[in-house]
């Protein structure tokens, strides 16, 4: 998905306005910025700041009111088009992977069906064998036949990251992934996405409240009401 | 891998009591409903095998109420007046007939029958028509009378059970003492006939000193037409004409205000079991508005939200109606007892009959209402946007 220039995600002039009630609140304010391919970029900031907003547009979970975004050149959002569920859910299938501060497993199902769920909507081609792959990986296969209630937090954050990464996306987006967990499990949460970037050149854009975990990538991004600074 | 089927399946786990309570509403209305049908397939059908064992189509008998008369020969009673025997002639030549039959039949009172005494009933028949008239009778023993004059009876399977008699007993006419030799029992038929006793039509003449006959059993020819030979036939003076297919539209007539009362129960239980349903998967849609959501964001398209959603009704009905039809198959029988009770009248043999036509059209009548209350909750689902799924703020 990536052009030869290594840009991953491109964003011109990003804004997103709520309307609440007569009020007009802008989410996000003209952000720019630039990912590449390979990148671990950390976005920070109090609660209200925009950052889960910032990342949403950028995962292509809904659509800005204005601006632009290219993906790997390609342009996705841009003069006022709107693109409709499908398409949206197209372009996410392809590029992204997502993890959640709350995991989202599904009680019923098996470690190793949770990782495999995906593939029950939407298969790449190639990606035979990835379940397990992943799952020793991430260091899961003792526990491929529990239920995730009988894992603990971090254990389950790692099934959703392998679930995640299962159809081989070029981004991963992760939102507060430690926001749930302990600061030993926080911390082997962070390990696991530093190996993932550094070793599998896995592009990561993730949303933290956490100081130590937003210093594992290598770029900081730092949201103040609705505008990006970047740190790093 | 993990099929959407899989996924479903395992998605109504979550919450057993309310799975379970949802099943047990389909399976109960599946029960009603296959029940129901195969009665009114089943009641039909004994109805119809009753008036085929006949062996005619038509009755001509002197005035009176037909569908008395008609009752009472059903019963084993006699009809209110006689018929000169010269007429059997006159209507064996009409260009419809196939073939008839001269019949009295008798009712005596019986002092020893049942409790306090009952009604005993006598067909005396003509052997040179009457067996030709019912060539499904096998005897368990003996055979016909010897002749047309014989002091002898063949009585039918209940009759000869209910006074435990063997062929070669002697059997007294009630209020007549004429005793009679038993010479054939009769098969189980399942129809009235299981009931009577026969004996020579001149035998019971003599007995009853009676040289007329009560009813002309005709039977038309295959392709005649039996409206036309009917109409023909009400000409007769002082003639009554009993036809078999008024008699089972009557009765059906009968039987219809009931069989629309318990076809609106059903109808009403199934409605309720799909509310139920309706309930149960829209509940389960609430409760997991933030997994369809991130099932969302692996790639699934709304559409296959729909019909993974749809697809736990489907298996809710499926394993509902199924359960329902083996129910209704298993406890046929005692639905048969219940519904005999209810009715007044109710022909011999299986009145619930579920065959696998049946059992199939049940189950897809459950399906498809089913499939159909599952639309609403399935398009709620399949509209769920991954944002709704995600809740912290930024």
């Amino acid at each position: 998905m990536t052009t030869d220039n290594g840009v991953s995600l491109e964003a011109r002039g990003l804004t997103r306005v709520y309307c609440r009630g007569s009020e007009k609140i802008n989410a996000i304010d003209g952000v720019s910025l630039t990912i590449r391919r390979g990148d671990f970029v950390s976005f920070t900031g109090p609660s209200g700041s925009g950052k889960t907003t910032l990342v949403n547009l950028l995962g292509c979970l809904e659509n800005p009111s204005s601006g632009e975004l290219d993906l790997a050149g390609r342009s996705i959002f841009g003069g006022g088009k709107i693109l409709g569920e499908k398409a949206l859910t197209r372009i996410r299938r392809d590029t992204f992977g997502y993890i959640f501060q709350n995991f989202y497993l599904i009680p019923t199902l098996t470690v190793r069906e949770n990782v495999a769920l995906p593939l029950a909507f939407y298969k790449k081609p190639g990606v035979d064998g990835e379940v397990d792959r992943l799952l020793g990986m991430l260091g899961m296969n003792h526990r491929m036949h529990h239920l995730p209630g009988q894992i603990s937090g971090g254990e389950m954050q790692r099934v959703a990251i392998a679930r995640a990464l299962v159809n081989r996306p070029d981004i991963l987006l992760a939102d507060e992934p430690t926001g749930n967990l302990d600061t030993k499990r926080a911390r082997e949460i962070g390990e696991v996405l530093t190996d993932l970037n550094r070793s599998a050149g896995l592009t990561i854009v993730m949303v933290t409240h956490n100081p130590d975990m937003a210093r594992l990538g290598g770029r900081l991004i730092e949201m103040r009401d609705g505008q990006a600074f970047e740190s790093g | 891998m993990i099929s959407r089927f899989q996924i479903a399946s395992k998605n109504l786990l979550r919450k057993k009591s309310r799975t379970t309570l949802t099943l047990i509403g389909i399976m109960l209305s599946s029960w009603v409903l296959v029940s129901l049908l195969g009665f009114n397939r089943g009641y039909e059908t004994a109805l119809n095998r009753d008036i085929d064992n006949m062996g005619y189509q038509l009755m001509v008998m002197a005035k009176g109420c037909p569908y008395e008369a008609a009752t009472m020969m059903l019963q084993g009673g006699a009809g209110l007046r006689y018929i000169e025997q010269t007429m059997v002639n006159s209507i064996a030549a009409r260009p419809e007939v196939d073939k008839v039959t001269p019949i009295l039949m008798q009712a005596f009172f019986d002092p020893d029958k049942g409790d306090g005494g009952g009604i005993a009933g006598y067909f005396g028949i003509d052997l040179a028509t009457y067996p030709g008239m019912k060539p499904f009778f096998r005897f368990r023993q003996g055979g016909w009378f010897k002749n047309d004059t014989a002091a002898e009876a063949v009585m039918g399977y209940e009759a000869a059970e209910l006074e435990q008699r063997e062929v070669g007993d002697m059997i007294m006419v009630p209020e007549k003492n004429v005793p009679l030799k038993v010479v054939g029992i009769l098969e189980r038929t399942g129809t009235q006939d299981d009931g009577t006793i026969y004996v020579p039509l001149k035998t019971l003449q003599k007995i009853s000193a009676i040289d007329k006959i009560t009813t002309i059993g005709i039977k038309v020819k295959k392709d005649a037409d039996i409206t036309k030979l009917e109409n023909s036939l009400y000409q007769l003076p002082d003639m009554q004409v009993v036809s078999f297919t008024q008699v089972k539209q009557t009765i059906m007539k009968l039987i219809s205000t009931a069989r629309m009362m318990v076809l609106s129960i059903a109808i009403i239980a199934l409605l309720i079991a799909m509310i139920g349903v309706v309930n149960t998967i829209l509940m389960s849609v609430m409760e997991r508005i933030q997994e369809i959501g991130i099932l969302k964001t692996m790639g699934a398209m709304p559409i296959d939200i729909f019909f993974l959603v749809w697809t736990e009704t489907l298996i809710l009905c499926s394993v509902g109606g199924i359960a329902g039809i083996g129910l209704a198959i298993v406890f046929a029988r005692l639905s048969d007892i219940l519904v005999r009770r209810i009715l007044p009248y109710s022909p011999g043999g299986e009145l619930v009959a579920i065959d696998i036509r049946l059992a199939l059209l049940t189950l897809a009548v459950i399906l498809g209402v089913g499939l159909l209350s599952g639309i609403y909750p399935a398009w709620k689902a399949g509209r769920v946007r991954p944002l709704d799924s995600i809740r912290s703020e930024g």
